[in-house]
C-alpha cells in the first residue's frame, strides 16, 4: 500500500514540471473547444478571432509587465495609470502638431519614466512593499494625466500613430478575402512576447529576476545588485504599459480620462491565472499569454452568448480563486517540507 | 602557523554597529593558505556578523581587511568574489526555484554569443556543474533538479560546490554541518580537508567541537563581539574551548 502511494507521488513529481509548463495551455484549449461547441458559427470565425486579439492587445502588454514584477515577488498596481498618463501625453503631443514619429515615441518614454519612478521609489525610499509605492503612483499618475489634459478626452490621431493599434496587414496575396486581414496588434503581441521570453529565459538579467523571486538573499549573496535589477524590472513594466497606451491610442483614436481604469487588476488576474505565483520566482511568459487569452476568450464568448457582464465578473473572479488554489496544491506536491 | 609568510586574509580592528548595538568591537582574524581556522562563540557573539563583513555583505563601521597583505575595501559580495573569498551561509543562500547548476553559477553564468545577443549557455552550465559535482564526489540525480527538491544535506553540498566552483582562495563556512545527518557530516569534513590540501584557506564557524577538532589547525573564540582567546589546536583541549565559549579562561 505504502509502495503504491510512493509510486503515485513520484509519478506526480515527474508530471509536475510538464503540468507547470503546459497545464494552462490545456485549459485554454478546452475553453476554445467549449466556446466552439456553444457558438459553432461565430466563435472560430476569422472576424471573431481577430477581434479577440484586438481586444486583448493592450491588456497583454500590461499583463506582461506586471508578470515580470510578480516574478520578483513584487506587485505593480500603477500600470493602468501609467498607460492612461502615457496616452494623455501622446494625445497632448499629437494635438500640439508634433510629427508622427515623435508622437509614437512619447508614450514609450513616458511609460518607461513612470516605471523608473516606481523602481527608484521602491528601492531608494526603501518602501516596505512595492504595493505601497505603486498604490501611491496609481493615484499620482492618473491625477497627472487629468491635470495635463484638463480631464477631457482628446481625439483624432493620424494613421501613422494609429498603425500599431488599428493597422491591418492585407492577406489577399494569399488568396484570402479582404475581410480576412491580420491585425498589426496581433503581430506586435507575438514579437513583444517572443522578445521578453528570450529576455527572461535566456539572458543573465532574466535569470537574476527569477533568482530574486526565489530568494533575494541568495541573489544578493551571489553578488547580484538586487536593487538595480528591480529598477530595471519596474522600468520595463512601465515601458510595456507605454506600448499599451500606443496600441490603445490606435484602437480608440482618443485619449480619455478613464483609459485603463482598473486594468491593473485584469493584468494581475491574467498573471495569476497563467500560473505566476505571488510568492515570486514562478511562472512563464507562455503562461501569461494563456492567462490573457483565457480572460479575453471568456469575455468574448460570454458576450457572444449575450451573458450579462455581471456574470462575467463572477466567472473571472471564480477562475482567479480556482487558479490560485491549483497553485497552492502544486506547491504542496512540488516542494519538500 | 608561520609568522614569516603573509596571511592570505587578515582582518584588523573590525568594529560593526547596528544602530546603538555593538555587534563587533575591534576584532582581529587571520587565515593562511592551506590552513583551517575555527571560529567559536556563543549565540550573539558576533560570528555571523564577522562573516558577513568578510563577504562584503556588511560594511564594517571601523577596521580594515587585507588580502595577501594588501588592503581591500569590499563594497559588495561581488568584490569579495573577485578576490576569491567565498561564503557558505548558514541559511545556504540558494534560490529554491532554480536548478542546481543555475544556483552554482548564479551571478556568474557562462554565456554564448548569438549575433549581438549574449545568451545563457545552458549546456555549458550543465557540463561544468556535472564535472564539478563529480570532482567533489557529490551525488545528485541531475544538475537540472530544482534545489527545493533536495534534502538538507544535498543543499549543503550544493552550497559548498557553489563556493568552490570558481578557484576560491578562502572559503568561509557558517555552521556547515548544523543541519546534516551524521553520515553527511563526515563527507563535508572530508571536503574541507581536501580544500586545505589544494592551498585554500578555510574558516569554519561551528558550535560542534567534533568539527573543530577534526579539520581545524587553529581556533579562536569570540565573546560578546570581541576577541576572547585563540590557540593552535595542538595546544588546547575541548574543555578549554568550551570554557571560552562561556566566557571563562
Amino acid at each position: 500500500m505504502e509502495d503504491k502511494d510512493k509510486k503515485i507521488v513520484s509519478l506526480h513529481l515527474k508530471l509536475m514540471p510538464y503540468l507547470e509548463k503546459y497545464g494552462i495551455l490545456l485549459l485554454l484549449v478546452i475553453m476554445i473547444l467549449v466556446m466552439h461547441i456553444l457558438q459553432p458559427d461565430v466563435f472560430l470565425s476569422w472576424r471573431n478571432v481577430t477581434n479577440v486579439f484586438k481586444q486583448i492587445s493592450w491588456q497583454s502588454m500590461l499583463a506582461l509587465g506586471v508578470f515580470m514584477v510578480i516574478v520578483t515577488a513584487g506587485i505593480d498596481l500603477s500600470v493602468g495609470s501609467i498607460m492612461m498618463l502615457s496616452l494623455m501625453i501622446l494625445a497632448v503631443v499629437a494635438k500640439a502638431g508634433a510629427p508622427w514619429y515623435i508622437v509614437v515615441i512619447t508614450p514609450l518614454i513616458a511609460g518607461f519614466l513612470c516605471g523608473l519612478f516606481n523602481g527608484l521609489g521602491i528601492t531608494l525610499l526603501r518602501m516596505p512593499h512595492p504595493f505601497i509605492m505603486t498604490l501611491g503612483t496609481l493615484y499620482i499618475f492618473r491625477g497627472t494625466g487629468n491635470l495635463i489634459s484638463g480631464g477631457t478626452p482628446i481625439s483624432g490621431f493620424t494613421d501613422e500613430v494609429r498603425y500599431l493599434g488599428h493597422g491591418r496587414i492585407d492577406l489577399q496575396w494569399l488568396g484570402l478575402e479582404k475581410s480576412q486581414y491580420l491585425p498589426v496588434s496581433l503581430v506586435l503581441i507575438a514579437i513583444v512576447y517572443i522578445i521578453f521570453w528570450i529576455f527572461l529565459n535566456h539572458s543573465k538579467t532574466g535569470k537574476w529576476i527569477y533568482a530574486i523571486g526565489g530568494n533575494p538573499n541568495a541573489a544578493r549573496a551571489s553578488g547580484i545588485n538586487v536593487n538595480k535589477i528591480l529598477v530595471i524590472v519596474y522600468s520595463l513594466c512601465g515601458f510595456l504599459s507605454g506600448i499599451g497606451a500606443l496600441i490603445l491610442a490606435g484602437r480608440t483614436d482618443s485619449g480619455y480620462p478613464n483609459a485603463g481604469l482598473q486594468s491593473e487588476l485584469d493584468a494581475i488576474a491574467a498573471c495569476i491565472i497563467g500560473g505566476a505565483s505571488f510568492f515570486g520566482g514562478r511562472g512563464t511568459v507562455l503562461g501569461v499569454f494563456a492567462g490573457v487569452m483565457i480572460m479575453g476568450i471568456l469575455r468574448n464568448g460570454l458576450n457572444l452568448m449575450d451573458v450579462s457582464s455581471f456574470w462575467q465578473q463572477v466567472l473571472i473572479g471564480s477562475i482567479i480563486v480556482l487558479a490560485v488554489y491549483v497553485d497552492v496544491l502544486r506547491r504542496d506536491l512540488g516542494t519538500r517540507k | 602557523m608561520s609568522a614569516t609568510t603573509n596571511p592570505l586574509l587578515e582582518a584588523k580592528g573590525i568594529t560593526k554597529y547596528f544602530g546603538t548595538i555593538t555587534a563587533l568591537e575591534n576584532v582581529n582574524l587571520k587565515v593562511h593558505a592551506g590552513e583551517c581556522l575555527g571560529v567559536v562563540g556563543d549565540n550573539g557573539a558576533g560570528k555571523s556578523t564577522l562573516m558577513k563583513v568578510l563577504s562584503g555583505l556588511y560594511k564594517p563601521s571601523a577596521g580594515s581587511l587585507f588580502f595577501q597583505g594588501k588592503e581591500e575595501i569590499l563594497e559588495s559580495p561581488r568584490d569579495s568574489q573577485n578576490l576569491g573569498l567565498e561564503m557558505v551561509y548558514q541559511d545556504l543562500a540558494l534560490a529554491g526555484n532554480l536548478p542546481i547548476g543555475e544556483n552554482i553559477f548564479l551571478g556568474r553564468e557562462p554565456t554564448k554569443n548569438l549575433g549581438f545577443l549574449k545568451l545563457l549557455d545552458f549546456n555549458k552550465i550543465k557540463e561544468l556543474t556535472n564535472a564539478h559535482l563529480d570532482k567533489l564526489k557529490i551525488n545528485v540525480k541531475s544538475a537540472d533538479q530544482k534545489v527545493e527538491e533536495l534534502s538538507g544535506g544535498q543543499r549543503q553540498a550544493v552550497a559548498i560546490a557553489r563556493s568552490t566552483a570558481f578557484n576560491a582562495n578562502v572559503v568561509i563556512m557558517d555552521e556547515p554541518t548544523a543541519a546534516l545527518a551524521i553520515k553527511e557530516v563526515g563527507k563535508v569534513l572530508d571536503l574541507i580537508n581536501s580544500l586545505k590540501k589544494t592551498g585554500v584557506g578555510v574558516i569554519v564557524i561551528s558550535h560542534r567541537m567534533d568539527d573543530i577538532f577534526t579539520v581545524c589547525d587553529r581556533v579562536m573564540a569570540l565573546f560578546q563581539g570581541t576577541n576572547f582567546a585563540e590557540a593552535n589546536l595542538s595546544s588546547t583541549s575541548r574543555d578549554e574551548v568550551i570554557g571560552w565559549i562561556m566566557g571563562k579562561k
